[in-house]
Protein backbone atom coordinates (compact mmCIF):
# COMPACT_ATOMS: atom_id res chain seq x y z
CA UNK A 1 0.00 0.00 0.00
CA UNK A 2 2.41 2.14 1.35
CA UNK A 3 4.92 1.25 -1.76
CA UNK A 4 2.25 1.69 -4.32
CA UNK A 5 1.68 5.17 -3.37
CA UNK A 6 4.92 6.28 -3.12
CA UNK A 7 5.50 4.75 -6.69
CA UNK A 8 2.50 6.83 -7.78
CA UNK A 9 4.46 10.05 -6.63
CA UNK A 10 7.16 9.40 -8.41
CA UNK A 11 5.44 8.76 -11.94
CA UNK A 12 3.11 11.62 -11.17
CA UNK A 13 6.03 13.99 -10.09
CA UNK A 14 8.10 13.01 -13.20
CA UNK A 15 5.21 13.24 -15.73
CA UNK A 16 5.49 16.80 -16.52
CA UNK A 17 9.32 16.84 -17.26
CA UNK A 18 9.08 13.89 -19.29
CA UNK A 19 5.92 14.37 -21.45
CA UNK A 20 7.97 17.88 -22.05
CA UNK A 21 10.85 16.04 -22.95
CA UNK A 22 8.85 13.59 -25.28
CA UNK A 23 7.31 16.46 -26.77
CA UNK A 24 10.20 18.62 -27.30
CA UNK A 25 13.24 16.59 -27.69
CA UNK A 26 12.04 13.03 -28.62
CA UNK A 27 9.09 13.88 -31.03
CA UNK A 28 11.58 16.34 -33.01
CA UNK A 29 14.11 13.98 -33.30
CA UNK A 30 12.06 11.33 -34.42
CA UNK A 31 10.87 14.03 -36.92
CA UNK A 32 14.14 14.73 -38.09
CA UNK A 33 14.73 10.89 -38.65
CA UNK A 34 11.58 10.56 -40.88
CA UNK A 35 11.95 13.65 -42.97
CA UNK A 36 14.96 13.15 -44.07
CA UNK A 37 13.59 10.19 -46.31
CA UNK A 38 10.41 12.01 -47.25
CA UNK A 39 10.41 14.54 -50.31
CA UNK A 40 8.71 17.57 -48.62
CA UNK A 41 8.99 21.60 -49.72
CA UNK A 42 7.21 23.63 -47.32
CA UNK A 43 4.66 24.64 -50.17
CA UNK A 44 3.50 21.70 -51.25
CA UNK A 45 0.94 19.53 -48.93
CA UNK A 46 1.71 15.88 -49.70
CA UNK A 47 5.06 14.61 -47.97
CA UNK A 48 6.19 11.71 -50.44
CA UNK A 49 8.44 8.77 -49.38
CA UNK A 50 11.38 8.77 -50.91
CA UNK A 51 13.84 6.70 -49.23
CA UNK A 52 18.04 7.32 -49.61
CA UNK A 53 17.01 9.91 -52.36
CA UNK A 54 18.20 13.29 -50.24
CA UNK A 55 21.17 11.36 -49.20
CA UNK A 56 22.05 10.44 -52.92
CA UNK A 57 21.64 14.25 -53.69
CA UNK A 58 23.53 15.15 -51.11
CA UNK A 59 26.62 12.88 -51.97
CA UNK A 60 26.44 15.16 -54.98
CA UNK A 61 25.61 18.61 -53.88
CA UNK A 62 28.56 21.05 -54.19
CA UNK A 63 27.23 23.50 -51.22
CA UNK A 64 27.27 20.92 -48.85
CA UNK A 65 30.51 19.46 -49.88
CA UNK A 66 32.19 22.82 -49.05
CA UNK A 67 29.81 23.16 -45.47
CA UNK A 68 31.11 19.77 -44.53
CA UNK A 69 34.59 20.51 -45.83
CA UNK A 70 34.23 23.81 -43.85
CA UNK A 71 33.10 22.67 -40.69
CA UNK A 72 35.12 19.74 -40.27
CA UNK A 73 38.38 22.64 -40.88
CA UNK A 74 37.00 24.64 -38.02
CA UNK A 75 36.18 21.87 -35.64
CA UNK A 76 39.97 20.16 -35.98
CA UNK A 77 41.55 23.66 -36.36
CA UNK A 78 39.85 24.42 -33.21
CA UNK A 79 40.57 21.24 -31.23
CA UNK A 80 44.33 21.70 -32.15
CA UNK A 81 44.44 25.01 -30.98
CA UNK A 82 42.66 24.89 -28.27
CA UNK A 83 43.63 21.42 -26.65
CA UNK A 84 47.64 21.74 -26.32
CA UNK A 85 47.30 25.79 -25.44
CA UNK A 86 44.63 24.81 -22.70
CA UNK A 87 46.42 22.14 -21.10
CA UNK A 88 49.61 24.39 -20.54
CA UNK A 89 48.12 27.14 -19.25
CA UNK A 90 45.47 24.97 -16.70
CA UNK A 91 49.03 23.39 -15.37
CA UNK A 92 50.87 26.69 -15.29
CA UNK A 93 47.72 28.39 -13.19
CA UNK A 94 47.56 25.06 -11.44
CA UNK A 95 51.07 25.55 -10.34
CA UNK A 96 50.56 29.10 -9.31
CA UNK A 97 47.27 28.40 -7.72
CA UNK A 98 48.26 30.01 -4.82
CA UNK A 99 49.35 33.53 -5.47
CA UNK A 100 46.92 36.17 -5.31
CA UNK A 101 45.79 36.54 -8.78
CA UNK A 102 45.49 32.56 -10.10
CA UNK A 103 41.81 34.19 -9.88
CA UNK A 104 42.34 36.81 -12.31
CA UNK A 105 43.87 34.22 -14.81
CA UNK A 106 41.10 32.05 -14.84
CA UNK A 107 38.73 34.81 -14.76
CA UNK A 108 40.68 36.48 -17.82
CA UNK A 109 40.88 33.56 -19.99
CA UNK A 110 37.33 32.28 -19.13
CA UNK A 111 35.28 35.37 -19.86
CA UNK A 112 35.31 35.05 -23.74
CA UNK A 113 33.60 31.91 -23.02
CA UNK A 114 30.70 33.59 -21.71
CA UNK A 115 30.30 36.76 -23.09
CA UNK A 116 26.65 37.14 -25.54
CA UNK A 117 28.41 35.64 -28.86
CA UNK A 118 27.18 38.69 -31.19
CA UNK A 119 28.96 41.46 -29.50
CA UNK A 120 32.27 39.27 -28.91
CA UNK A 121 32.29 38.68 -32.35
CA UNK A 122 32.27 42.47 -33.80
CA UNK A 123 35.32 42.89 -31.52
CA UNK A 124 36.95 40.61 -33.66
CA UNK A 125 35.31 41.48 -36.88
CA UNK A 126 36.87 45.08 -36.13
CA UNK A 127 40.26 43.42 -35.64
CA UNK A 128 40.47 41.72 -38.70
CA UNK A 129 39.21 44.40 -40.59
CA UNK A 130 41.03 45.28 -43.70
CA UNK A 131 41.10 48.78 -43.48
CA UNK A 132 40.72 49.72 -40.13
CA UNK A 133 41.37 46.52 -38.30
CA UNK A 134 44.77 46.40 -35.69
CA UNK A 135 45.85 43.21 -37.33
CA UNK A 136 47.12 44.33 -40.66
CA UNK A 137 48.46 47.61 -39.15
CA UNK A 138 50.32 45.17 -37.25
CA UNK A 139 51.07 43.15 -39.98
CA UNK A 140 51.96 46.00 -42.02
CA UNK A 141 54.30 47.53 -39.18
CA UNK A 142 56.42 44.29 -39.12
CA UNK A 143 56.77 44.42 -42.76
CA UNK A 144 54.58 42.19 -44.14
CA UNK A 145 51.55 42.48 -46.93
CA UNK A 146 48.05 43.44 -45.13
CA UNK A 147 45.43 40.74 -45.70
CA UNK A 148 41.84 40.57 -46.77
CA UNK A 149 40.73 38.44 -43.60
CA UNK A 150 37.60 38.18 -43.83
CA UNK A 151 36.63 38.06 -47.99
CA UNK A 152 39.37 35.57 -48.72
CA UNK A 153 38.41 31.96 -48.58
CA UNK A 154 40.95 30.32 -46.62
CA UNK A 155 41.35 33.17 -44.51
CA UNK A 156 37.62 33.96 -43.98
CA UNK A 157 38.26 29.88 -42.15
CA UNK A 158 41.37 30.74 -41.02
CA UNK A 159 39.57 33.48 -38.92
CA UNK A 160 36.54 31.71 -37.88
CA UNK A 161 38.70 29.14 -36.25
CA UNK A 162 40.72 32.24 -34.70
CA UNK A 163 37.48 33.56 -33.00
CA UNK A 164 35.88 29.69 -32.28
CA UNK A 165 39.43 29.39 -30.53
CA UNK A 166 39.38 32.48 -28.44
CA UNK A 167 36.15 31.42 -26.97
CA UNK A 168 36.69 27.86 -26.29
CA UNK A 169 39.80 27.92 -24.40
CA UNK A 170 38.49 29.22 -21.70
CA UNK A 171 36.23 26.09 -21.05
CA UNK A 172 38.75 23.90 -21.96
CA UNK A 173 41.45 25.60 -19.23
CA UNK A 174 38.44 25.14 -16.71
CA UNK A 175 38.08 21.73 -16.96
CA UNK A 176 41.88 20.74 -17.35
CA UNK A 177 41.73 22.76 -13.85
CA UNK A 178 39.16 20.09 -11.95
CA UNK A 179 41.62 17.43 -13.64
CA UNK A 180 45.20 18.77 -12.40
CA UNK A 181 43.38 19.03 -8.74
CA UNK A 182 42.43 15.49 -8.66
CA UNK A 183 45.59 14.40 -9.26
CA UNK A 184 46.99 12.37 -6.51
CA UNK A 185 49.92 15.43 -5.02
CA UNK A 186 52.40 12.72 -3.20
CA UNK A 187 53.01 11.03 -6.78
CA UNK A 188 54.22 14.72 -8.29
CA UNK A 189 56.38 15.01 -4.60
CA UNK A 190 57.51 11.49 -5.06
CA UNK A 191 59.13 12.89 -8.84
CA UNK A 192 60.78 15.44 -7.39
CA UNK A 193 62.73 14.06 -4.84
CA UNK A 194 63.60 11.46 -7.82
CA UNK A 195 64.78 15.08 -9.69
CA UNK A 196 61.78 14.70 -12.21
CA UNK A 197 61.73 19.07 -13.21
CA UNK A 198 58.79 20.47 -13.88
CA UNK A 199 58.30 20.17 -17.41
CA UNK A 200 59.38 16.70 -17.15
CA UNK A 201 56.44 15.57 -14.47
CA UNK A 202 53.65 17.31 -16.51
CA UNK A 203 55.01 15.23 -19.70
CA UNK A 204 55.48 12.05 -18.03
CA UNK A 205 53.16 12.23 -14.86
CA UNK A 206 50.57 14.76 -15.88
CA UNK A 207 49.58 14.10 -19.53
CA UNK A 208 49.16 10.78 -19.55
CA UNK A 209 46.98 10.70 -16.57
CA UNK A 210 44.85 13.64 -17.66
CA UNK A 211 44.14 11.39 -20.92
CA UNK A 212 40.49 10.50 -19.96
CA UNK A 213 40.14 14.51 -19.59
CA UNK A 214 41.86 15.14 -22.56
CA UNK A 215 39.25 12.78 -24.52
CA UNK A 216 36.51 14.76 -23.02
CA UNK A 217 37.42 17.84 -24.02
CA UNK A 218 38.42 17.26 -27.23
CA UNK A 219 35.03 15.76 -28.25
CA UNK A 220 32.96 18.08 -26.57
CA UNK A 221 35.13 20.92 -28.58
CA UNK A 222 34.88 18.82 -31.74
CA UNK A 223 31.16 18.29 -31.38
CA UNK A 224 30.73 22.28 -30.61
CA UNK A 225 32.97 22.73 -33.53
CA UNK A 226 30.50 20.84 -36.07
CA UNK A 227 27.93 22.90 -35.09
CA UNK A 228 29.13 26.21 -35.66
CA UNK A 229 26.98 28.84 -37.18
CA UNK A 230 27.20 32.00 -35.45
CA UNK A 231 30.35 32.93 -35.28
CA UNK A 232 30.76 32.38 -39.08
CA UNK A 233 27.46 34.72 -39.82
CA UNK A 234 28.65 37.43 -38.09
CA UNK A 235 32.59 37.53 -38.92
CA UNK A 236 31.62 36.56 -42.41
CA UNK A 237 28.43 38.76 -43.32
CA UNK A 238 28.20 42.28 -44.73
CA UNK A 239 28.82 45.06 -42.99
CA UNK A 240 29.06 48.59 -44.16
CA UNK A 241 28.80 48.38 -47.46
CA UNK A 242 31.51 45.49 -47.37
CA UNK A 243 30.88 42.73 -48.82
CA UNK A 244 32.03 39.62 -46.42
CA UNK A 245 32.72 36.42 -47.95
CA UNK A 246 30.33 33.69 -46.57
CA UNK A 247 31.98 30.81 -44.38
CA UNK A 248 29.55 28.02 -45.46
CA UNK A 249 28.87 25.90 -42.41
CA UNK A 250 26.79 22.30 -41.97
CA UNK A 251 24.16 24.26 -39.88
CA UNK A 252 24.03 27.37 -42.11
CA UNK A 253 23.67 25.33 -45.20
CA UNK A 254 20.93 23.16 -43.23
CA UNK A 255 18.94 26.20 -42.63
CA UNK A 256 18.74 27.94 -46.05
CA UNK A 257 17.83 24.81 -47.49
CA UNK A 258 15.03 24.59 -45.29
CA UNK A 259 14.18 28.64 -44.48
CA UNK A 260 15.31 30.03 -48.53
CA UNK A 261 14.56 27.04 -50.95
CA UNK A 262 12.06 25.89 -48.97
CA UNK A 263 13.52 21.91 -48.85
CA UNK A 264 12.91 20.58 -45.53
CA UNK A 265 13.32 16.93 -46.01
CA UNK A 266 16.30 17.64 -47.94
CA UNK A 267 17.66 20.13 -45.01
CA UNK A 268 16.97 16.87 -42.57
CA UNK A 269 18.64 14.77 -44.27
CA UNK A 270 21.89 17.23 -43.26
CA UNK A 271 21.12 16.87 -40.03
CA UNK A 272 20.76 13.48 -39.88
CA UNK A 273 24.70 13.76 -41.47
CA UNK A 274 25.16 16.18 -38.23
CA UNK A 275 23.84 13.88 -36.01
CA UNK A 276 25.91 10.83 -37.45
CA UNK A 277 29.17 12.83 -36.80
CA UNK A 278 28.44 13.69 -33.50
CA UNK A 279 27.27 9.86 -32.58
CA UNK A 280 30.53 8.64 -34.09
CA UNK A 281 32.79 10.75 -32.18
CA UNK A 282 30.95 10.10 -28.85
CA UNK A 283 31.14 6.34 -29.59
CA UNK A 284 35.07 6.99 -30.52
CA UNK A 285 35.20 8.71 -26.30
CA UNK A 286 33.33 6.30 -25.24
CA UNK A 287 35.04 3.05 -26.63
CA UNK A 288 38.85 4.67 -25.58
CA UNK A 289 37.81 5.13 -22.49
CA UNK A 290 36.43 1.24 -21.92
CA UNK A 291 39.77 0.31 -23.52
CA UNK A 292 41.84 2.42 -21.19
CA UNK A 293 39.63 1.12 -18.33
CA UNK A 294 40.26 -2.89 -19.18
CA UNK A 295 44.07 -1.45 -19.73
CA UNK B 1 81.69 24.03 5.59
CA UNK B 2 79.43 21.64 4.29
CA UNK B 3 76.01 23.00 6.16
CA UNK B 4 77.44 26.34 4.81
CA UNK B 5 77.50 24.84 1.21
CA UNK B 6 74.02 23.50 1.46
CA UNK B 7 72.24 26.98 2.46
CA UNK B 8 73.89 28.13 -0.09
CA UNK B 9 72.40 25.61 -2.78
CA UNK B 10 69.19 26.43 -1.03
CA UNK B 11 69.25 29.88 -1.44
CA UNK B 12 70.35 29.47 -4.75
CA UNK B 13 67.18 27.06 -5.26
CA UNK B 14 64.94 29.31 -3.66
CA UNK B 15 66.16 32.43 -5.74
CA UNK B 16 65.81 30.36 -9.22
CA UNK B 17 62.07 29.04 -7.81
CA UNK B 18 61.43 32.52 -7.83
CA UNK B 19 62.87 33.19 -11.12
CA UNK B 20 60.37 30.70 -12.61
CA UNK B 21 57.45 32.28 -10.77
CA UNK B 22 57.92 35.08 -11.55
CA UNK B 23 58.34 34.29 -15.49
CA UNK B 24 55.15 31.80 -15.32
CA UNK B 25 53.47 35.19 -13.62
CA UNK B 26 54.73 36.94 -16.46
CA UNK B 27 53.43 34.66 -19.49
CA UNK B 28 50.06 34.04 -17.66
CA UNK B 29 49.55 37.88 -17.14
CA UNK B 30 50.52 38.86 -20.70
CA UNK B 31 47.75 35.90 -22.13
CA UNK B 32 45.22 36.89 -19.98
CA UNK B 33 45.15 40.33 -21.09
CA UNK B 34 45.98 39.30 -24.76
CA UNK B 35 42.50 37.18 -24.07
CA UNK B 36 40.70 40.23 -22.41
CA UNK B 37 42.13 43.17 -25.39
CA UNK B 38 39.29 42.22 -27.68
CA UNK B 39 36.64 43.49 -25.07
CA UNK B 40 38.10 46.18 -23.93
CA UNK B 41 38.39 47.64 -27.33
CA UNK B 42 35.23 46.62 -28.27
CA UNK B 43 33.95 48.67 -25.01
CA UNK B 44 36.61 51.66 -25.85
CA UNK B 45 35.68 51.54 -29.70
CA UNK B 46 31.94 52.10 -28.40
CA UNK B 47 33.21 55.81 -26.88
CA UNK B 48 35.24 57.01 -30.17
CA UNK B 49 34.54 59.92 -32.32
CA UNK B 50 34.84 58.35 -35.72
CA UNK B 51 38.23 60.22 -36.22
CA UNK B 52 39.79 58.76 -33.58
CA UNK B 53 38.19 55.25 -34.48
CA UNK B 54 40.97 55.41 -37.57
CA UNK B 55 43.71 56.68 -35.47
CA UNK B 56 46.64 54.40 -35.12
CA UNK B 57 47.95 53.10 -32.82
CA UNK B 58 44.26 52.45 -31.70
CA UNK B 59 43.95 54.45 -28.17
CA UNK B 60 42.33 52.11 -25.04
CA UNK B 61 40.93 55.16 -23.37
CA UNK B 62 39.37 57.55 -25.89
CA UNK B 63 41.15 60.82 -25.85
CA UNK B 64 37.22 62.90 -26.17
CA UNK B 65 34.79 60.34 -24.99
CA UNK B 66 31.53 60.62 -26.39
CA UNK B 67 28.30 58.96 -26.02
CA UNK B 68 26.65 60.06 -29.33
CA UNK B 69 27.20 56.26 -30.36
CA UNK B 70 24.82 55.30 -27.60
CA UNK B 71 22.76 57.84 -28.34
CA UNK B 72 22.35 56.96 -31.93
CA UNK B 73 22.06 53.48 -31.27
CA UNK B 74 19.21 53.65 -28.82
CA UNK B 75 17.59 55.79 -31.74
CA UNK B 76 18.24 53.54 -34.42
CA UNK B 77 17.21 50.22 -32.85
CA UNK B 78 14.81 49.04 -30.42
CA UNK B 79 18.04 47.55 -28.17
CA UNK B 80 16.46 48.62 -24.94
CA UNK B 81 13.51 46.01 -25.73
CA UNK B 82 15.86 43.45 -27.58
CA UNK B 83 17.21 43.13 -24.07
CA UNK B 84 14.33 43.29 -22.42
CA UNK B 85 13.67 40.30 -24.53
CA UNK B 86 16.45 38.32 -23.92
CA UNK B 87 16.30 38.92 -19.85
CA UNK B 88 12.81 37.61 -20.15
CA UNK B 89 13.33 34.75 -22.38
CA UNK B 90 16.64 33.68 -19.71
CA UNK B 91 14.87 34.19 -16.17
CA UNK B 92 11.80 32.11 -17.56
CA UNK B 93 14.32 29.54 -19.77
CA UNK B 94 16.02 29.34 -16.20
CA UNK B 95 12.97 28.90 -14.04
CA UNK B 96 11.62 26.09 -16.09
CA UNK B 97 14.82 24.58 -16.47
CA UNK B 98 15.23 24.56 -12.44
CA UNK B 99 11.78 23.32 -11.68
CA UNK B 100 11.90 20.56 -14.80
CA UNK B 101 15.31 19.33 -13.11
CA UNK B 102 15.18 19.49 -9.60
CA UNK B 103 12.04 17.19 -9.20
CA UNK B 104 12.81 15.14 -12.24
CA UNK B 105 16.93 15.19 -10.83
CA UNK B 106 15.46 13.72 -7.63
CA UNK B 107 13.17 11.25 -8.73
CA UNK B 108 15.23 9.59 -10.63
CA UNK B 109 18.24 9.66 -7.88
CA UNK B 110 16.18 8.32 -5.01
CA UNK B 111 13.24 6.49 -6.14
CA UNK B 112 14.19 3.28 -7.39
CA UNK B 113 11.84 1.65 -10.48
CA UNK B 114 12.80 -0.26 -13.57
CA UNK B 115 10.31 2.09 -15.82
CA UNK B 116 12.76 5.16 -14.33
CA UNK B 117 15.97 3.52 -15.69
CA UNK B 118 14.17 3.54 -18.71
CA UNK B 119 13.39 7.56 -18.95
CA UNK B 120 16.68 8.06 -17.72
CA UNK B 121 18.51 6.36 -20.60
CA UNK B 122 16.16 8.60 -22.70
CA UNK B 123 17.06 11.72 -21.14
CA UNK B 124 20.42 10.71 -21.29
CA UNK B 125 20.48 9.63 -25.08
CA UNK B 126 18.63 12.87 -26.12
CA UNK B 127 21.32 14.84 -24.48
CA UNK B 128 24.00 13.98 -27.21
CA UNK B 129 22.17 14.95 -29.97
CA UNK B 130 22.28 18.96 -30.38
CA UNK B 131 20.01 20.95 -31.04
CA UNK B 132 20.60 22.19 -34.04
CA UNK B 133 19.92 18.22 -35.57
CA UNK B 134 16.13 18.49 -34.45
CA UNK B 135 15.50 22.64 -34.29
CA UNK B 136 13.86 22.65 -37.78
CA UNK B 137 10.78 20.57 -36.72
CA UNK B 138 10.73 21.95 -33.42
CA UNK B 139 9.91 24.77 -35.74
CA UNK B 140 7.30 23.44 -37.01
CA UNK B 141 5.81 22.48 -33.74
CA UNK B 142 6.19 25.77 -32.78
CA UNK B 143 4.44 27.42 -35.83
CA UNK B 144 1.13 25.16 -35.46
CA UNK B 145 0.98 26.47 -31.97
CA UNK B 146 0.90 30.06 -33.41
CA UNK B 147 4.01 31.18 -30.82
CA UNK B 148 6.17 32.49 -33.39
CA UNK B 149 7.57 36.22 -32.98
CA UNK B 150 6.71 35.34 -29.21
CA UNK B 151 8.58 34.83 -26.13
CA UNK B 152 7.01 31.62 -26.18
CA UNK B 153 8.00 30.80 -29.01
CA UNK B 154 11.41 31.10 -27.87
CA UNK B 155 10.96 29.59 -24.42
CA UNK B 156 9.96 26.23 -26.40
CA UNK B 157 13.43 25.47 -27.01
CA UNK B 158 14.89 25.86 -23.66
CA UNK B 159 12.19 24.75 -21.36
CA UNK B 160 14.26 21.19 -20.38
CA UNK B 161 17.89 20.41 -19.94
CA UNK B 162 19.13 16.99 -20.23
CA UNK B 163 22.53 17.81 -18.22
CA UNK B 164 20.72 19.98 -15.70
CA UNK B 165 18.96 16.55 -15.16
CA UNK B 166 21.87 14.79 -14.57
CA UNK B 167 23.21 17.02 -12.45
CA UNK B 168 20.83 16.86 -9.99
CA UNK B 169 20.96 13.62 -9.97
CA UNK B 170 24.16 13.58 -9.17
CA UNK B 171 23.81 15.77 -6.20
CA UNK B 172 20.88 14.11 -4.93
CA UNK B 173 22.73 10.63 -4.54
CA UNK B 174 26.08 12.27 -3.64
CA UNK B 175 24.50 14.59 -0.79
CA UNK B 176 21.11 13.40 0.52
CA UNK B 177 21.70 9.91 2.80
CA UNK B 178 18.52 7.59 2.21
CA UNK B 179 18.19 7.59 6.16
CA UNK B 180 17.17 11.04 6.17
CA UNK B 181 14.27 10.72 3.89
CA UNK B 182 13.50 7.43 5.78
CA UNK B 183 13.57 9.59 8.80
CA UNK B 184 10.84 11.80 7.74
CA UNK B 185 8.79 9.25 6.21
CA UNK B 186 8.44 7.70 9.61
CA UNK B 187 7.85 10.90 11.18
CA UNK B 188 5.19 11.42 8.79
CA UNK B 189 6.10 13.91 6.39
CA UNK B 190 4.38 12.88 2.92
CA UNK B 191 6.55 13.46 -0.35
CA UNK B 192 5.83 16.55 -1.08
CA UNK B 193 6.46 17.99 1.89
CA UNK B 194 9.89 16.53 1.43
CA UNK B 195 10.55 17.64 -1.37
CA UNK B 196 9.89 21.29 -0.35
CA UNK B 197 11.57 21.09 2.74
CA UNK B 198 14.05 18.81 3.05
CA UNK B 199 15.30 18.09 -0.73
CA UNK B 200 14.81 21.74 -2.26
CA UNK B 201 17.11 23.55 0.80
CA UNK B 202 19.78 21.06 0.54
CA UNK B 203 20.01 21.06 -3.31
CA UNK B 204 20.72 24.87 -2.74
CA UNK B 205 24.20 25.02 -4.28
CA UNK B 206 23.60 22.68 -7.27
CA UNK B 207 20.56 24.64 -8.24
CA UNK B 208 22.55 27.51 -8.12
CA UNK B 209 25.24 26.59 -10.54
CA UNK B 210 22.60 24.89 -13.02
CA UNK B 211 20.65 28.93 -12.64
CA UNK B 212 23.78 30.16 -13.82
CA UNK B 213 24.59 27.90 -16.66
CA UNK B 214 20.81 28.04 -17.87
CA UNK B 215 20.36 31.86 -17.54
CA UNK B 216 23.83 31.93 -19.51
CA UNK B 217 22.86 29.57 -21.85
CA UNK B 218 19.58 31.23 -22.95
CA UNK B 219 21.14 34.48 -22.90
CA UNK B 220 23.48 33.69 -25.44
CA UNK B 221 21.24 31.41 -27.71
CA UNK B 222 21.48 32.40 -31.20
CA UNK B 223 20.09 30.13 -33.84
CA UNK B 224 17.28 29.19 -32.33
CA UNK B 225 15.91 32.27 -31.71
CA UNK B 226 17.42 33.39 -35.07
CA UNK B 227 14.85 31.27 -36.88
CA UNK B 228 11.69 31.80 -34.25
CA UNK B 229 11.52 35.61 -34.02
CA UNK B 230 11.58 37.21 -37.04
CA UNK B 231 10.28 40.50 -36.82
CA UNK B 232 11.88 43.53 -35.17
CA UNK B 233 10.33 43.57 -32.07
CA UNK B 234 10.74 39.87 -31.10
CA UNK B 235 14.08 39.88 -31.71
CA UNK B 236 16.56 38.68 -28.98
CA UNK B 237 19.58 41.07 -28.06
CA UNK B 238 21.94 38.62 -30.12
CA UNK B 239 19.63 38.17 -33.17
CA UNK B 240 19.06 41.95 -33.25
CA UNK B 241 22.46 42.82 -33.01
CA UNK B 242 23.54 39.90 -35.55
CA UNK B 243 20.87 41.80 -38.10
CA UNK B 244 21.61 45.40 -37.61
CA UNK B 245 25.34 45.28 -38.50
CA UNK B 246 24.55 44.07 -41.55
CA UNK B 247 22.75 47.03 -42.36
CA UNK B 248 24.71 49.52 -44.94
CA UNK B 249 24.73 52.87 -42.70
CA UNK B 250 25.54 51.22 -39.66
CA UNK B 251 29.60 52.22 -38.79
CA UNK B 252 32.01 50.88 -36.34
CA UNK B 253 31.17 53.16 -33.45
CA UNK B 254 27.65 52.48 -33.33
CA UNK B 255 27.97 49.02 -33.49
CA UNK B 256 30.37 48.59 -30.68
CA UNK B 257 28.41 50.92 -28.26
CA UNK B 258 25.67 48.43 -28.95
CA UNK B 259 28.09 45.82 -28.52
CA UNK B 260 28.97 47.22 -25.23
CA UNK B 261 25.53 48.09 -23.91
CA UNK B 262 24.59 44.52 -24.51
CA UNK B 263 28.50 43.44 -22.74
CA UNK B 264 28.76 45.57 -19.73
CA UNK B 265 25.98 43.92 -17.89
CA UNK B 266 26.60 40.27 -18.62
CA UNK B 267 30.54 40.64 -17.51
CA UNK B 268 28.89 42.16 -14.30
CA UNK B 269 26.81 39.48 -14.12
CA UNK B 270 29.18 36.71 -14.52
CA UNK B 271 32.05 38.19 -11.92
CA UNK B 272 29.38 38.03 -9.60
CA UNK B 273 28.51 34.58 -10.06
CA UNK B 274 32.06 33.63 -11.00
CA UNK B 275 31.73 30.63 -8.43
CA UNK B 276 28.19 29.63 -9.36
CA UNK B 277 29.53 29.63 -12.89
CA UNK B 278 32.52 27.61 -12.68
CA UNK B 279 31.16 25.16 -10.39
CA UNK B 280 28.49 24.57 -12.86
CA UNK B 281 30.70 24.08 -15.91
CA UNK B 282 33.31 22.45 -14.07
CA UNK B 283 31.10 19.85 -13.28
CA UNK B 284 29.92 19.44 -16.95
CA UNK B 285 33.51 18.10 -16.83
CA UNK B 286 32.75 14.96 -14.61
CA UNK B 287 30.23 13.19 -16.33
CA UNK B 288 32.07 10.01 -16.18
Amino acid sequence: MLRRKRWLFAILAILPTLALFAWLRMFPIYETLRLSLHKWDILSKNKPFIGLANFQELMSDRLFHEALLNTSIIAFGVLIITIPTAMVLAALIHYRTRSRVSGFYETAIFLPHVVSLVPAAMAWKWIFDARLGPLNAVLTFLGFEPQAWLFDPTLSVISVIVLCSWQALGYAVLIYLVGFKSLPVSLFEAAKLDGASGPQSFWFLSMPMLKPITLYVSVVTLVSGFNVYAQAFVLASDAQGAPGRQVRVLVLDMLENSFRNYRVGYAASEAVVLLLIVLVLTLIQFSLLRERGRA
Amino acid sequence: MSSNRSTQSGRSRRLRKMFVDRGIDLVLLVFSLLMLLPLVFLVSNGFKTPQEMLAWPPTIIPANPTIDNFAAVLQDTPLLRWIFNSILFAVLSTIAILATSSIAGYILAKFRYRSLNVIFALVLATAIVPFEVYMIPLYFQAQSLGILNSIWGLLLGYLVMSFGIFLIRQNVIHSIPDELLEAARIDGAGELWIFFRIVLPLLRGALGALGVLAFFQAWTAFAWPMIVATNREAYTIEVGLALFQTGFTVDLGRLSAASALVLIPSITLFVILRRNFVQGVASTGLKE
